[in-house]
């Protein structure tokens, strides 16, 4: 499996042949509180990089979430539809959001590594 | 202008509180536990709320006073008990709501107890009427915690000996460290509990005492999550000077021998909306499956005309699921009318459903 990177929306990526997986990260989940209900898009429809691609919502509000990379929708992750505290319990493992079929794999050359994530969000924080 | 604090701004820090802003105050928002753990904390236990941000209004009179505030609040105040507390509303002439509040009779005069956003204006409508006859002060030098939940009595009469003989809506003067506290048996979450008006210099060291015993701090999230299971309207959501009461389905609010005369602000409107029936009303309304409908969430019928808002809608720890209110045509405000909800430009299923969501344990008294 490839290095996992961050985008500006708080997203992470690992990839493993051309299927890439993505979900929130785990400084994410620390702004929106307890999330409540999760949406993701449906298996089989394509996604643009930087569109939206789903939907959390906490106890105060609804954000949307977005793919950092191209591609069709090959997988979702229901468990966490029915039981969204799971993405507060292990937002960066097993509460993964879904799989993408990448069309254009450079497009993880333009996002971060961990360690410049770690900054990015440190920063956007303060 | 420079956001205000309430005299527990520093224990609220110390206690890792996340703060937002609201109606000017620097607040906390929730702790480190979050909303949930807070909300299933003061169910269970007992939360500790800051409100000092509410007004307390004091209005100093005898009879004539009593007189005089008959003409503005829809209550039976000549036959309120002293140290009794009722829920009311702040009107203009067309029954516009410019507060929901609490007033309470005391010895020598009245207790309001008015929401922050609000206390201004109120303050000023409330002077132009009353200040040339009595003295009248909205409080700085008084800080206001509620205690919530079904260990609040028990915990608090540990420090404050005698609270728990009140009765719901009823409230007294106590002793603590040689100052006069005034204690009512009331609050927001739909729990038993109080709120304790107390001078700023002693807050602090009062909030610690309930803490040390067991209670925790609980934020203005969970506040809500509470108030709204609880089927309580929050003014600027539910309530403001397009609704009335009878549109906001309070009318047990309105004194039954008040209504037979009138003679208050706004009373024609209401007399003539309780009888003729009001277009549309206010109802708790369920969400199918997780989906949360938030304020302004267009609310239609089985034909997809619109009929209607949503006011407030969260996810409710207790409940465990979606809820919300809102204001629906009066034809469709029936329990159990099925309803559609658009959300993200989709439609989605709701029931109406009976409020509160989740059911109170007031200790009743007298009152």
């Amino acid at each position: 499996m490839s290095e996992v990177k961050f985008s500006k929306e708080h997203e992470w990526i690992t990839l493993e042949g051309d299927v890439a997986t993505i979900g929130i990260t785990q400084h994410a989940t620390e702004m929106l509180g307890d999330i409540v209900f999760a949406e993701l898009p449906e298996k089989g429809s394509n996604v643009e990089k930087d569109g939206t691609a789903g939907v959390v919502e906490s106890t105060k509000a609804a954000s949307d979430v977005y793919t950092p990379v191209s591609g069709e929708v090959v997988d979702i992750n229901q468990a966490i539809v029915d039981d969204p505290a799971k993405i507060n319990e292990d937002p960066e493992g097993t509460a993964w959001f879904f799989k993408l079929k990448m069309k254009d794999i450079s497009e993880l050359d333009s996002l971060m590594n961990k360690e410049e994530y770690d900054k990015f969000a440190k920063e956007s924080s303060s | 202008m420079e956001i205000k604090k309430t005299s527990l701004n520093k224990l609220h820090q110390d206690s890792q509180a996340k703060f937002v802003e609201f109606a000017g105050y620097e607040m906390p928002i929730q702790y480190s536990k979050g909303i949930i753990e807070e909300h299933k904390f003061t169910r269970l236990h007992a939360g500790i709320f800051d409100v000092s941000h509410m007004g307390q209004l004091f209005i100093y009179g005898n009879e004539n006073l009593t007189f005089d505030l008959e003409k503005i609040f829809p209550l039976d105040l000549k036959n309120l008990q002293q140290n009794c507390s009722k829920y009311s509303f702040l009107m203009n002439e067309e029954a516009g709501i410019y507060d929901d509040l609490i007033i309470t009779k005391m010895e020598d005069g009245y207790l309001i107890i008015l929401n922050a956003a609000c206390k201004e204006k109120d303050f000023e409508i409330l002077s132009n009427i009353l200040s040339k006859k009595y003295k009248m002060e909205l409080s700085n030098d008084r800080s206001l915690v509620a205690i919530q939940g079904p260990k609040a009595a028990e915990i608090l009469n540990e420090t404050i000996n005698g609270v728990k003989n009140l009765t719901f809506m009823t409230g007294d003067w106590f002793d603590y460290n040689g100052q006069k506290l005034f204690i009512t048996r009331s609050g927001y979450t739909g729990e038993d509990g109080f709120e304790v008006s107390i001078l700023n210099d002693l807050a602090e060291g009062f909030t610690k005492s309930l803490i040390k015993k067991g209670a925790e701090l609980i934020g203005l999230g969970a506040r809500d999550t509470l108030r709204l299971e609880a089927g309580l309207c929050l003014y600027g959501h539910e309530l403001d000077l397009n609704k009335t009461p009878v549109e906001a389905n309070l009318k047990w609010a309105i004194s039954k021998e008040r209504l037979s005369n009138g003679g208050f602000v706004g009373s024609d409107k209401i007399i003539n909306q309780i009888k003729e029936g009001s277009k549309q009303i206010r109802v708790g309304i369920k969400p199918k499956g997780r989906l949360i409908a938030r304020e302004k969430t267009k609310i239609f019928n089985e034909t997809e005309l619109p009929i209607g808002e949503i006011t407030s809608g969260t996810f409710g720890p207790s409940i465990n699921g979606p809820i919300a209110m809102g204001y629906i045509d009066k034809e469709f405000s029936k329990i159990n009318t099925k309803i559609l909800l658009e959300v993200r430009g989709k439609k989605y299923p709701a029931n109406i459903c009976k409020l509160p969501f989740y059911k109170k344990s007031y200790v009743k008294g007298v009152n």
